[in-house]
């Protein structure tokens, strides 16, 4: 093992739970997950935060959870909607699910400047 | 059957062996794996296992008659054979629900594998499974959180979450082993977790431990700006050592501690449940001495019973093995477990292990732990038979990284969005495992590294507790 690899320096970075570890994710991808929401038959729903306050439980919500919602379109379109309301907040979509009472999904879609 | 006294010894079956018993909605069933001593009629040894674990003893007594037995007798009343075994069979026992303090597996236990397990007319005796009624499960408080809540707490949503226990398992100083957790922390591990072993040494006094690790859990979480936690471990040689260290975790704003559960005892275990729940603490268990109780396919008690009293008991992770890593564990019957541990009803299913229809009702789910000797190469495997539901803890997988622990975390961190991710866009994980982690490690130099290190590591051999399948 030794002598194969430099020796690096890993940096803590702050990070968003799941998905931030990853590139960000495309429009393709995004869509994807909106998709595997729809398919699972949970509600998507949006929330956004100023960055400085992204550890506190709950973030703003964006309008209501999107019940019974099954566009794609209608869900980016929302996203679309909240960023340009917000640009400096943090924007994350979310499945919630009834029969688990959790989050299916949850995952930051646009970072805020602030 | 008469009711004057006469005193001397009869044969079990007569009062114990009812074949035309239809068993009620609040009995408590078990199956038992039997094998006889030769020349004893099955019937016989069946009624002789209800017996001695219920009302029976060897010799008729006279105070029997003082009350109505055939209200509280167990009644063997299935008899079946096991596939591929022409010695074993299986044994259906159904207990009243009478015979059960309320809220107490110990009791339960105490009853079904007390003194029968060493009755000489049995070569070999394996509790397979119980059907707690629901009437029963109502009466124990069952886990101090459960799944749901604890991802509300710790925020994490949609994924597994991801451990680490901290190497080596014992001799590390107080603020060399909070390094270690700091670093694993800081890397994106959602938890690190003391080992089992790990008590109060000489090496290493709980307080010591304690205050280090509380401070490297808090910088990191700072750092990151995600929620992290230790499972301190205050397993202890009395139940009053326990709860001090319970107290001094609370005192130092810690979201989880930690418990093992059959080394020290369910009591022990239903007490720290209970300081739990009125705590706010959530309680992470571990199974040291499960493999001497449950590994032998022939005798003891299988590991879905320990796994289903441990939920009754209470506790929020229980350790499951890992199917793919280097303990033993046939990938069926674990699914079997796990769904126990989590699910609200299970069916009936022989192909994976279980006897008996189980209604849960309400009470929470527990995070099935897969942990021991896995690393990144297993992550797709593991998404795939874990689901979201489960904690995955690599400890040589993380802290073996040649980058050392953060760089190890956050492989591992990487694999498992990737993962999640592939799973999510309709991907078949383990056929496309290669791809999926190669793609990832495009823009990870830290999961290529890892990938690089482990890429030869297996761990097959044939699993020694099989299924009894056709």
């Amino acid at each position: 093992m030794t002598g194969t690899h430099e020796m690096g320096d890993y940096q803590t970075t702050p990070t968003l739970e799941t998905f931030s570890f990853l590139p960000k994710l495309t429009q393709q991808e995004v869509e994807a997950q909106i998709n595997y929401i729809i398919a699972q038959g949970w509600t998507p729903s949006i929330e956004h935060e100023l960055p400085g306050r992204a550890f506190n439980h709950y973030w703003t919500m964006w309008k209501l959870p999107f019940f019974g919602e099954t566009s794609l379109d209608r869900v980016l379109d929302e996203l679309e909607a909240c960023r340009r309301s917000y640009p400096d907040h943090h924007v994350r979509l979310l499945g919630y699910d009834t029969y688990t009472q959790s989050q299916g999904v949850c995952f930051v879609v646009y970072e805020g400047r602030g | 059957m008469s009711n004057t006294y006469q005193a001397g010894v009869k044969e079990y079956r007569e009062k114990y062996w009812t074949p035309d018993y239809v068993p009620l909605d609040t009995d408590l069933l078990a199956c038992f794996k039997v094998t006889g001593q030769s020349g004893v009629p099955n019937e016989e040894v069946a009624a002789a296992v209800a017996a001695e674990s219920s009302t029976g003893t060897w010799s008729t007594v006279w105070s029997e008659y003082l009350t109505d037995l055939e209200y509280y007798k167990g009644r063997a009343y299935r008899i079946e054979d096991v596939p591929g075994d022409p010695e074993a069979f299986y044994v259906f026992i159904a207990y009243p629900i009478d015979l059960f303090e309320e809220g107490s597996v110990v009791n339960v236990l105490t009853s079904l594998v007390g003194n029968v397990f060493g009755f000489k007319a049995l070569r070999h005796l394996r509790l397979e499974d119980i059907r707690f009624p629901i009437a029963y499960i109502k009466t124990c408080m069952g886990p101090p959180s459960g799944i749901q809540v604890e991802r509300d707490k710790m925020n994490k949503y949609g994924r597994p979450l991801l451990g680490a226990t901290i190497k080596p398992k014992l001799g590390l100083s107080a603020k060399n082993y909070g390094r270690a957790v700091y670093e694993c922390l800081r890397g994106g591990l959602d938890f690190t977790k003391d080992d089992e072993n790990v008590n109060c040494q000489p090496f290493m006094r709980w307080q010591n431990r304690f205050e280090f690790v509380a401070e490297a859990v808090s910088k990191s979480q700072e750092e990151t700006g995600e929620r992290k936690g230790h499972y301190l471990n205050v397993t202890a040689a009395d139940p009053e050592q326990m709860y001090e260290r319970a107290e001094f975790a609370k005192e130092l704003g810690q979201p989880i501690i930690m418990h093992d559960f059959l080394t020290a005892g369910f009591t022990a275990n239903t007490g720290l449940a209970k300081w739990c729940r009125k705590n706010g603490m959530l309680l992470h268990i571990h199974r040291a001495m499960h493999g001497v109780i449950d590994r032998h396919p022939k005798h003891g008690i299988h590991f879905r019973v320990l796994a289903k009293c441990l939920r009754l008991s209470g506790g929020d992770h229980l350790h499951t093995g890992t199917v793919v890593g280097k303990l033993e564990g046939d990938r069926n019957a674990t699914l079997g477990f796990v769904d126990q541990l989590r699910e609200s009803f299970i069916p009936e299913d022989r192909s994976r292990g279980i006897f008996f229809d189980q209604d849960w009702g309400s009470m929470p789910g527990v995070f099935a732990v897969a942990s021991g000797g896995i690393h990144v190469w297993h992550m797709p495997a593991l998404l795939a038979i874990f689901g979201d539901d489960a904690v995955f803890q690599f400890g040589g997988g993380t802290q073996g990284h040649p980058w050392g622990n953060a760089a190890g975390a956050a492989a591992n961190r990487v694999a498992l969005e990737a993962c999640v991710k592939a799973r999510n866009e309709g991907r078949e994980l383990e056929r496309e495992a290669k791809e999926i982690l190669t793609e990832a490690a495009r823009h990870s130099p830290e999961l290529a590294i890892a990938m690089e290190t482990w890429k030869e590591i297996k761990f097959e051999f044939d699993t020694i507790d099989k299924l009894d399948v056709k």
